[in-house]
């Protein structure tokens, strides 16, 4: 049996009384793309949370490449490769798009001490030339130097998800990458994300509400409600499940 | 392959020409300085170059990794008193001057444990701690402290020709440039990109992979290594140290040095330090409104220009280089 790539079984987590996720298995093929749905509140953002290891689940299992990263720290599981965007963006605010690209590549980098305090850049270099073609490839030049705070938000959305390929990870984690966009943008977005599957070969685990756009990206779909896996299976399938029909419709 | 030029020359120091023109001419007149200044201006501009680098290694830890700390006056002690005790014993200047770095950097490594899980106000006062307790070890201690008199430092004889307070401070102009270089290689380098990131946003840091623990931990390092050497150069300038050289309130002078000079800013460091420096000067018949001064300087930075004095000076810049149009 070939290792899948990321294999999650009877995870769990709660807060207080609250119980986010209440024991989910599921597991991800290399170069799939597995949307994650569910209405406010159903846990999405909270597996993604346990999954890099800003939360430390309760109980379960997070097993990626073959190896258990559950409970290991945030910096360990980048390290690993699994890359992550963020639901309300997270990026280095006074620094510019460049530098934030750069940062993406922390992980990527051959670190060393004497190169930093004497000047010597020519590790820099090397990765400069790979940010230059995420930049490209996301079309970013007319804000290379900017500071981001100061670019648009969708601007921003795509300098997160740069950021998060920069560090050319086998796994990507999006959370809802189209909250907020224009319609363009949304799908501008899209079109990127089935792109990078291809050209950087990575697994994507893609949380969204916007259903229609979602069902369009996905192989498989999986939909969440009050921490527990409600439905699994082709886009088509799940939004057909009454389970989930109900789920969203008692929400909205 | 010019792109690839092109990305090298970005990462110049000196990236245009108007910058090497304004820099060339600042050295030139530093230089100049021991045939332009009286001793007086010699003495105060030396104490500006070394204050400079201690106020470059806070901004380092306050301004760039975002981490405050106000026990800066225990690295100064340490650095001067290892200083002080490693001339006494024959060992050379400069080496004398790495060790003041080395064992104060040490101490910053012990202090920035505890501190990795504390933020805001609780780590200001850990560190306020510090600093007080690295003081009453000193006054408690004659062996350390060198006892009532505070411990001589054995000048060292000037070279080529030099008066002695030129060449002290041609000494301290040196070390400051050098420091001034390290620290705009640091914040440009990888290192101080991760620095940044976790002032800029400590989550998405770890989630790229920068491991807060070390960086944090480096910072501290980094920026008592500075201070140490602060303390050193201070302690040899003087010719001697005693631990009422290194109260809460140089704690407190550093820290103000850093905001009015302006956070995160190399140059911002010397300008603040120049401040520091310079205002008690100008006040010195009315000692005591030398606080006042700063409290109301931090008041006005903080009210109208966050940025401090490089905020300010650039601003004017931009006003000239556009001018008339404005
Ligand atoms: N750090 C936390 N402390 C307390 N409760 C939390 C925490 N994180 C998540 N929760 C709770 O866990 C549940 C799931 O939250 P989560 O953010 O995972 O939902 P979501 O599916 O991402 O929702 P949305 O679509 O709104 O983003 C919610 O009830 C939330 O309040
Ligand atoms: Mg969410």
């Amino acid at each position: 049996m070939a290792v899948k790539l990321l294999s999650v079984n009877s995870l769990a987590i709660s807060f207080g009384g609250i119980r986010a996720l209440g024991g989910i298995d599921f597991e991800l093929e290399d170069q799939e793309i597995l949307a994650i749905i569910g209405p406010n509140g159903s846990g999405k953002t909270t597996l993604i949370n346990c999954i890099t290891g800003i939360y430390s689940p309760d109980r379960g299992q997070v097993i990626f490449e073959g190896e258990s990263i559950a409970g290991l720290s945030p910096d360990l599981v980048a390290q690993r490769g699994i890359a992550r965007t963020f639901q309300n963006i997270r990026l280095f605010n006074n620094m510019t798009v460049l530098d934030n690209l750069m940062l993406g590549r922390h992980v990527k980098f051959r670190k060393n001490p004497f190169h930093a305090v004497l000047r010597i850049r020519k590790e820099e270099l090397v990765h400069r030339e790979r940010v230059e073609e995420l930049i490209d490839f996301l079309d970013l030049h007319a804000y290379r130097k900017m500071r981001v705070v100061d670019c648009p938000y969708g601007v921003q959305k795509s300098v997160e998800l740069g950021r998060a390929l920069a560090m050319e990870p086998g796994l990507l984690l999006i959370d809802e990458p189209f909250a907020g966009l224009t319609s363009e943008e949304k799908e501008e977005t899209a079109y990127r994300i089935t792109e990078i599957r291809g050209k950087y070969k990575t697994g994507i685990l893609l949380i969204e509400h916007d259903l229609r756009l979602v069902s369009k990206l996905a192989d498989r779909m999986i939909a969440l409600n009050y921490g527990l896996k409600i439905a699994e299976g082709s886009p088509q399938e799940v939004q057909r499940n009454p389970g989930v029909i109900s789920a969203y419709l008692g929400n909205e | 392959m010019d792109l690839v030029e092109s990305y090298k020359d970005e990462m110049r120091l000196i990236d245009k020409p108007w910058k090497g023109f304004w820099i060339g001419l600042l050295l030139m007149a530093l230089l100049l300085l021991p045939w332009l200044g009286d001793e007086y201006m010699i003495y105060m501009v030396s104490l500006v170059c070394i204050y400079s680098i201690g106020v470059q290694g806070q901004n380092i830890l306050i301004g760039y990794t975002g981490q405050i700390s106000l026990g800066q006056a225990g690295f100064l002690a340490i650095g001067a008193f290892t200083l002080g005790h490693l001339s006494r014993l024959g060992v050379p200047v400069l080496l004398g001057l790495l060790g003041a770095g080395l064992a104060a950097g040490l101490f910053g490594l012990v202090v920035g444990f505890p501190c990795l899980r504390l933020k805001g106000p609780y780590l200001a006062i850990a560190t306020l701690g510090f600093g007080i307790a690295v003081y009453e070890v000193f006054v408690n201690s004659q062996t350390l402290s060198g006892g009532r008199m505070g411990l001589i430092v054995p000048k060292f004889s000037p070279l080529f020709g030099l008066s002695g307070s030129a060449f002290y401070y041609y000494f301290s102009l040196l070390i400051g440039v050098v420091f001034t270089l390290v620290s705009f290689n640091i914040i440009s380098s990888y290192i101080g990109r991760a620095f940044i990131a976790i002032r800029d946003n400590d989550i998405a840091a770890e989630a790229i992979g920068v491991n807060l623990t070390f960086y944090k931990l480096l910072s501290f390092v980094v920026s008592s290594f500075y201070t140490g050497v602060q303390g050193g150069l201070y302690g040899l300038l003087m010719g001697y140290v005693e631990p009422n050289m290194f109260t809460f309130l140089e704690s407190v002078t550093l820290f103000i040095a850093v905001i009015i000079g302006g956070l995160a800013s190399v140059e911002g460091s010397i300008m603040g330090a120049a401040f520091v420096i310079l205002v008690p000067h100008i006040f010195s018949s009315y000692k005591e409104l030398v606080p006042v001064a700063f409290g109301i300087s931090i008041l006005l930075v903080l009210i109208f220009e966050p940025l401090g004095l490089y905020g300010r000076w650039l601003k004017i810049r931009l006003y000239f280089r556009n001018w008339p149009f404005r």
